[in-house]
């Protein structure tokens, strides 16, 4: 297959960017995006032009370290796929590709299509963990968990932190990532002594950080590699406001 | 510690609940005005001496219309400096940007918002102090009470004002469609299950009120309802 591909360069976070096009032929159709990305790379580096930075770890959709705005949608047009699962099949041949990096103030240009999400760890270690006894590992199942809370801290764990909900909300906004943190552990009895100090500084964190307020667009869901649910925004609405009236009372 | 004061005044989500409370008090308002308002349909008697029980409450009255109006100044307020932050959150556009779920409704929250702003501003002028139209201030019916039925009558009867009572409440609407599950959504009602619901009465109720207001101007305009 071959395709035009629009790609957002950019020297360093202080230099100006800039759109460069670029031509893709001969790409596998069972080709990856990021494989793809590789190929235009290796023809860049044989001409001497520098190659493409893109982020890009396991390649197996479950590390959150790619990203990149493909045709105006984060991880690209298939539903609950991340940048790496994305096979050019799903492209028309001889289709312009638009290749932007995800852009949020909180998630600064490194290079190309390289952010930073740094932000994402800040907020993470405000309050994403628990006390736990760090001895021999516990029996199994000695914390009765009801079935129904269990699955649902599931799905909010199943985030792969990798921002796509920041680059596609109009607002940048991170609440659906800091939704599903919040509450993965909220749901859980091991979760419960920090739950209320928990949603305090993880949202303060989020604020400081330079993130956009929420207004229900729910785009993030619809692009989530994960399908986090939005419910678990309602979920963080509501222990934040529990929280806050708990901590002025005590 | 943080106050609660600032939980709620400098963080994202305490302006969130702001916005949503606020907002709930003035849809309970904008349903009550409306089943006020429909009474039209029941006769000059009806309308008028409402407007006569409304009046007569005094110091009430002015209760609800100070609540009212703070509650309408602190959620434009609050969201025009939401707006503008979320603007900064993202100095670098995207050149190719595709929507999959932000609808009509949530993406012109604050242009819909301010339109009905100024609708408002005109509306007050217009059937609360006539400043617009002097002369409906001396209407008066047979009990020598303020005639609000020949005012609301001879008000529509102008295509132009009762075509912008139409576009206003059309804006509303569209503002509320997203509004209330918005708000269903901040105090943290909605799970996966209650969404779709949610949504789908969201709009309902938005084009109910839309029903409610503008049968009014149209029954003027077809010449159902005349003095």
């Amino acid at each position: 297959m071959n395709f035009k591909l629009r790609v957002w360069r950019q020297e360093n976070p202080k230099s100006e960017g800039r759109f460069a096009n670029y031509e893709a032929p001969d790409i596998p159709s069972d080709a990856s995006f990021l494989e793809m990305l590789d190929i235009v790379n290796e023809g860049l580096i044989l001409k001497g032009d520098s190659p493409i930075a893109f982020d890009h770890d396991c390649r197996e959709g479950i590390c959150g370290m790619c990203s990149l705005v493909i045709n105006g949608t984060p991880h690209g047009p298939e539903k609950a796929t991340t940048t790496c699962q994305l096979y050019m099949r799903h492209f028309r041949d001889g289709q312009t590709i638009h290749i932007e990096p995800f852009r949020a103030k909180a998630f600064p240009v490194i290079r190309d299509l390289v952010v930073n999400r740094a932000a994402f760890d800040r907020i993470q270690q405000a309050g994403g963990f628990i006390t736990a006894r760090a001895g021999s590992a516990p029996d199994g199942n000695a914390v009765p968990i009801a079935k129904p809370a269990a699955d649902l801290a599931m799905d909010a764990a199943a985030c792969i932190g990798c921002g796509a909900c920041v680059a596609a909300c109009p607002n940048s906004s991170a609440m659906l990532f800091v939704g599903a943190k919040v509450s993965h552990l909220g749901l859980l009895p091991q979760g419960q002594p920090e739950r209320m100090r928990r949603v305090l500084n993880m949202v303060k964190t989020m604020d400081n950080e330079g993130f956009g307020n929420c207004t229900n667009h729910y785009e993030c869901e619809a692009v989530c590699p994960a399908e986090i649910s939005v419910a678990f925004i309602a979920r963080m609405n509501r222990d934040y406001a529990i929280a806050s009236v708990r901590e002025s009372v005590e | 510690m943080t106050s609660l004061y600032s939980r709620f005044c400098n963080s994202s989500i305490g302006r969130k609940w702001i916005v949503a409370l606020t907002g709930l008090a003035l849809i309970a308002y904008v349903i009550g005005h409306m089943i006020g308002n429909l009474q039209i349909f029941m006769g000059r008697e009806r309308i008028n001496a409402y407007a006569e029980t409304l009046h007569s409450m005094g110091p009430l009255l002015w209760a609800v219309r100070a609540f009212l109006l703070a509650a309408f100044v602190v959620h434009i307020v609050v969201t025009i400096q939401l707006t503008a932050e979320n603007r900064r959150a993202r100095p670098e556009r995207y050149s190719v940007k595709e929507e999959r779920r932000a609808g009509a409704a949530s993406k012109s929250m604050i242009i819909s918002g301010l339109i009905v702003l100024s609708f408002v501003v005109y509306h007050l002028l217009h059937f609360t102090t006539n400043t617009t139209n002097p002369e409906f201030k001396v209407l008066e019916d047979a009990k020598g009470r303020h005639d609000v039925y020949a005012m609301v009558i001879h008000g529509f009867q102008n295509p132009l004002v009762a075509w912008f009572y139409i576009t206003g409440m059309f804006l509303l609407c569209l503002h509320l469609s997203h509004g209330f599950q918005s708000f269903l959504q901040t105090i943290g009602a909605n799970s996966k299950k209650t969404a779709p619901v949610f949504d789908a009465g969201s709009r309902l109720l938005a084009w109910f009120i839309f029903a409610g207001y503008t049968a009014i101007p149209a029954a003027v305009l077809l010449h159902l309802l005349h003095t």
